[in-house]
C-alpha cells in the first residue's frame, strides 16, 4: 500500500538573499527586493528587512508569509518588553528571543532564513545567523537565502577571521571601514545577481551605527 | 500522551494579564503542532529541504584525574557547511558541561533549558545538582518528545559530590552511565583512536592529547566534521578549556611535510 502524499503544501519559497556584516562600530544589513514564486516574479520592490529595535535589524529570506508572521510576533514581543522594562531590547536579547520563537515552531517550522544585525551593548557591530528552527550563533558576517552559497565563499575569502574557539584566543575583528563594508556588500549582490535567478532588481542596504539608522538602495540587474 | 512543557514555562508574571485581543501572546508558550498524528511524516519532504544543521564528532571520557570532553565545530546542512565555529561544548554551569550532536537547534534549546532547570534546583535546594540528576532531567524531557523527530545526542559531563560523572543522553530516550563515549557522524573514527590509546592512569596532558588526536582523526575522515577541535577538562574545581586548535593546522602538526632529498637531477644532454 503506497503512502498517500498530500497534493497541497503549506509552504512556498519566495527566494531572495540576505547579507549582514559586523564592523567595529557599525553593522551593515542588506537584502535584494525580488519576491518570486516558482518561475514567476511577484514583486520587484519587496523589502525583506525590518527594524525590530533601535539597535537591531532583521533580514529574512524564504517563505515571506512565515517571515511576515515572525516579524509581527517579534515586534509585538518587543513592545511588551518595552512596557515591562522601559527600554529598548538589545541586539543579543533579540537574538535569543528570535531563536526561542523559531524553536517554539519546531514541529511546524517557520520557513524563514534569518540574519540579525545590530549593535551590542558595547556599541560593537554584531551579526547573528540562524537556521530555520532556531539554532544561532554570533558571527562577524553571514549570508542566507537562495544566493547564500554564492556569496558566503566570497565573504569567507575577504573577511574570514580566526575562529573564536581557538585557544590561545586570536583577535577577530572585521578590519573594514563602514564605506568599505557597504562597497563589499554591493559587490556581493552584483555577482550573486549574475548567477541566481531569485536575486535581482534592487538592493536595499541598512547601516546601523551610533548615529542611528541609514538606508540606501542600489539598482541590480532586472532580468 | 502529555508533553512535558515545563521547559517552556515563562517566569514572567505578566503572561495571562493581557486583554485577550491577542490570546497567543498572553497565553503560556507552547509548541504549535500540526493537525496530524504522525509528526515524523508531516511535511517530511519540505523539512528535508530545510536541512537543519547537524553532523559532528564529540567525545568524553573519565580518567584518573577527572573528565575530558572534546568536540569539533562544524555544522553542515546537507552538503553545505553552514558554520565552522559552532560551540558544541555547552557550559551548563561552572562544573558541568554538555556536548552537542544531532540537530543544532534541538541541542542548543534543550541545553539552555537544562541550565535554567539546574539553576532553579540550586536555588530551591541550596545545593548543586548532581550529574545524575541533571542528566535525568534532560532524559525525561527528551523521552516525552520521543517519536516527534527531535535529534539530540548529548553527553553530560561534570564533577559533583560523588566525583567525576559522565552520562550519554539521546532523543530516543536513552540514558547511559559510562566512562567512555563518542557521539556523532565522526564517532566511529574517534572511537578507534580513543579506545586504542585509553588508559585510566593518564595525566591531564596525555588525556588532552588523546582527546585532541581522536577529534582530529574523525575530522580527517568524516566530511561532516571539521573546524576547530576544542578540549575541555572537568576537575574538582570545575571545568577549564585546555585547547582550541584548527584541525587543518593539527594535520601538519601531526604529519609535517618533509622536503624530500633530491637523488638525481636532470642535466642537459651535451650534443646529440
Amino acid at each position: 500500500m503506497t503512502k498517500q502524499h498530500p497534493a497541497w503544501s503549506p509552504y512556498d519559497n519566495n527566494g531572495g538573499t540576505c547579507v549582514a556584516i559586523a564592523g567595529a562600530d557599525y553593522c551593515v544589513t542588506a537584502a535584494d527586493t525580488r519576491m518570486s514564486t516558482g518561475y514567476s516574479i511577484l514583486s520587484r520592490d519587496y523589502s525583506k528587512i525590518i527594524k525590530l529595535a533601535d539597535k537591531c535589524v532583521m533580514a529574512s529570506s524564504g517563505f515571506q508569509a512565515d517571515v511576515k508572521a515572525l516579524q509581527k510576533l517579534l515586534a509585538a514581543r518587543h513592545l511588551i518588553y518595552q512596557h515591562q522594562h522601559n527600554k529598548q531590547m538589545s541586539c543579543p536579547a533579540m537574538g535569543q528571543l528570535l531563536s526561542n520563537t523559531l524553536y517554539y515552531k519546531r514541529f511546524f517550522p517557520y520557513y524563514s532564513f534569518n540574519v540579525l544585525g545590530g549593535l551590542d551593548n558595547e556599541g560593537k557591530g554584531c551579526v547573528y545567523t540562524y537556521d530555520a528552527v532556531g539554532s544561532y550563533e554570533r558571527v562577524g558576517y553571514s549570508s542566507q537565502g537562495s544566493g547564500s552559497t554564492l556569496i558566503m565563499p566570497f565573504l569567507d575569502n575577504q573577511l574570514k577571521s580566526p575562529s573564536p574557539l581557538l585557544l590561545p584566543a586570536q583577535d577577530a575583528v572585521t578590519p573594514l571601514s563602514e564605506a568599505e563594508a557597504v562597497d563589499l556588500v554591493k559587490t556581493c549582490f552584483a555577482s550573486a545577481t549574475e548567477r541566481d535567478i531569485y536575486t535581482a532588481n534592487k538592493l536595499e542596504i541598512v547601516v546601523l551605527n551610533k548615529d542611528g539608522i541609514h538606508r540606501e538602495y542600489m539598482e541590480l540587474r532586472k532580468d | 500522551m502529555k508533553l512535558d512543557t515545563s521547559g517552556l514555562e515563562s517566569t514572567s508574571p505578566f503572561f495571562g494579564s493581557g486583554d485577550e485581543l491577542c490570546p497567543e501572546l498572553s497565553a503560556a508558550p507552547s509548541f504549535s503542532l500540526p493537525l496530524s498524528t504522525d509528526f515524523d511524516e508531516f511535511q517530511k519532504d519540505t523539512k528535508a529541504t530545510l536541512k537543519h544543521a547537524k553532523g559532528t564528532t564529540t567525545l568524553a571520557f573519565i580518567f584518573k584525574e577527572g573528565v575530558m570532553v572534546a568536540a569539533d565545530s562544524r555544522a553542515s546542512m546537507g552538503g553545505y557547511i553552514s558554520s565552522q565555529s559552532v560551540k558544541k561544548i555547552i557550559e551548563i554551569n561552572p562544573y558541568m558541561l554538555g556536548t552537542m550532536a544531532g540537530g543544532a537547534a534541538d541541542c542548543q534549546f534543550w541545553h539552555r533549558n537544562l541550565g535554567i532547570k539546574c539553576r532553579l534546583h540550586e536555588l530551591a535546594n541550596k545545593r548543586r545538582i548532581s550529574v545524575t540528576g541533571a542528566s535525568k532531567l534532560l532524559a525525561n524531557i527528551l523521552y516525552s518528545y520521543r517519536g516527534m523527530g527531535l535529534s539530540v545526542g548529548t553527553m553530560i559531563a561534570g564533577w559533583d559530590e560523588t566525583g567525576p560523572g559522565l552520562y550519554y543522553v539521546d532523543s530516543e530516550g536513552g540514558r547511559l552511565k559510562g566512562t567512555r563515549f563518542s557521539v556523532g557522524s565522526g564517532s566511529p573514527y574517534a572511537y578507534g583512536v580513543l579506545d586504542s590509546g585509553y588508559k585510566f592512569d593518564m595525566s591531564i596532558e596525555e588525556a588532552a592529547e588523546l582527546a585532541r588526536r581522536a577529534i582530529y582523526h574523525a575530522t580527517f575522515r568524516d566530511a561532516a566534521s571539521g573546524g576547530v577541535a576544542s578540549v575541555y577538562y572537568v576537575g574538582p574545581n570545575g571545568w577549564k578549556k585546555l585547547s582550541g586548535d584548527d584541525v587543518g593546522e593539527l594535520h601538519y602538526h601531526y604529519y609535517p611535510v618533509t622536503p624530500s632529498t633530491v637523488e638525481q637531477e636532470m642535466a642537459e644532454v651535451a650534443g646529440a
